[in-house]
């Protein structure tokens, strides 16, 4: 598969990232990052590290699964529950959620539902490694690591460290492995 | 999985996960708004031909919390005080449309047979002193969330285990999920067949008491001759009842469960009903979580038809 993005780029783009939350949320003092699981939980936390390293300001993470909330639950087999933990109250917050590749926005349509069942966050914003294209509902996202026009019959895999061993994107077609 | 009829047969893994997931219901019980949208669209038929309170409310509040809908059957006042048979009430309630029955029954074996009618997924609620499945899970989850895990760990189940179909599910969860179970009970509230149980057996709860983690109390359950086989309730209470000094004599660290409704003065003291090492209201909100689990776990997926 042909990579699109190297550990180097994917660090650089989070650190753009990080520096628009803080510019756009006037210094990230009300936000509140909740990664999707699975690959949106490290990714909230590197931010949330970048942010500390710029501004010495520690933004709590949270974590959010959103398999109770799918729109296609009963298409696809049950799958094991993540934790979903938000550290903080989300009344009147900035929530940001991350997740690894922006696709058909179902699974953010999924996340602000769940959110709405935890608190009601002042604004909600979306942050993405990688925007894909082909939404199947109204969903646009604020801060983008990368837009990757893609076809629908390819595939975009996002490694990263923490789960995977290693960090890049690649993209490929259906059915080969990533890598 | 289709039916949730019996623990047996299940390998570790799978009662693992099942936990694991009961684990997170609890957490989404414990929210502000402890719902979710998992199984909106789903219909839950609960049967209950035989009384419960506990089971049938833990049940509904399971399937309200994620977002299904009830039916609700009790014998009492209905077609079955007319003589129709349960093959005829299940079918004409299955003709109302339910994705899945939730069944208990006087007699060992119906919800087996109501599955087998229906074709719909069963989750046996209770069948006479054979199975509670769901019981057992509850009680393997409350012994996790407080001990952290379930190996090694000595549970001891007192009283009336002929008649427990409590007691037959929990030493098939328990041990598959990797504690030592010991029986304890005078031979007369023995089954009168458990070669092949995963088990050990004695009539001697005070030679025991020591290396019991977890003390598991049970009912004598009169309604099924309980009674009958002890001579009388206050010379059970001398030998099996969990009295103040017994409970002394427990480690520092031992629980005390029981799956209720509890008898206050025979089978458990009153003081170690309410005392901190009780797990006895744990088990009550596990409950929910593990129904919960279950429910997902047999209508959250694509259909396995």
């Amino acid at each position: 598969m042909p990579q699109v993005m190297t550990a180097d780029e994917v660090r650089r783009a989070l650190h753009r990232i990080a520096h628009e939350i803080i510019e756009q949320t006037d210094g990230a003092g009300d936000v509140v990052l909740i990664g999707i699981h699975t690959r949106g939980v490290p990714l909230a936390r590197r931010i949330a590290a970048a942010i500390d390293s710029f501004e010495g300001l520690q933004v709590p993470v949270g974590t959010l699964d959103i398999g109770l909330y799918r729109d296609d639950l009963h298409q696809r087999p049950v799958t094991p529950l993540a934790a979903t933990s938000i550290p903080v109250d989300l009344n009147g917050a900035v929530a940001v959620l991350v997740d690894d590749v922006l696709f058909t926005g179902r699974t953010v349509r999924a996340a602000l539902d769940a959110i709405a069942d935890l608190g009601r966050p002042a604004v909600v914003r979306l942050a993405v490694l990688v925007d894909r294209g082909h939404r199947q509902l109204p969903i646009r996202p604020d801060f983008v690591g990368k837009n990757l026009p893609t076809s629908l019959q390819e595939r975009v895999g996002v490694m990263l460290a923490e789960i995977d061993g290693e960090d890049g994107v690649w993209v490929g077609r259906k059915g080969a492995s990533v890598a | 999985m289709k039916d949730f009829l019996t623990v047996e047969g299940f390998e570790r893994a799978e009662l693992e996960l099942l936990l694991d997931q009961a684990d997170s219901f609890v957490d989404v019980l414990r929210r502000p708004i402890p719902k979710v949208p998992a199984l909106r669209g789903k219909t839950v038929a609960t049967l209950f031909f035989e009384p419960s309170t506990r089971t049938k409310l833990s049940f509904d509040r399971a399937a309200k919390a994620l977002s299904a809908d009830l039916m609700n059957f009790s014998p009492g006042g209905s077609s079955v005080s007319k003589g129709e048979s349960l093959k005829d009430t299940v079918l004409t309630l299955k003709a109302m449309g339910p994705d899945l029955m939730i069944v208990r029954h006087q007699a060992t074996g119906a919800p087996w047979q109501v599955a087998g009618w229906t074709g719909l997924p069963v989750i046996n609620a209770g069948d006479g002193a054979h199975q509670h499945p769901t019981q057992a899970m509850l009680d393997a989850l409350t012994i996790r969330r407080r001990f952290g895990k379930l190996e090694g760990l000595h549970v001891g189940i007192v009283g009336d285990i002929r008649h427990s179909r409590v007691a037959r599910s929990n030493v098939f969860a328990l041990s598959t999920l990797g504690a030592d179970v010991t029986l304890i009970a005078p031979r007369t509230l023995l089954p009168v067949n458990h070669d092949g149980w995963p088990v050990t057996v004695t009539e001697d709860l005070d030679a025991v008491l020591e290396g019991l983690d977890v003390v598991y109390l049970l009912r004598i359950q009169a309604e099924r001759g309980g009674l009958s086989v002890f001579p009388s309730l206050p010379e059970y209470v001398a030998r099996y009842g969990l009295t103040q000094a017994r409970f002394q004599a427990l480690q520092p660290d031992a629980v005390v469960m029981h799956p209720g409704p509890m008898n206050r003065g025979v089978e458990i003291a009153d003081v170690v009903a309410d005392h901190e090492r009780s797990l006895i209201l744990s088990q009550v909100e596990n409950g929910v979580a593990v129904r919960m689990a279950v429910l997902f776990a047999l209508l959250g997926g694509e259909s396995n038809e």
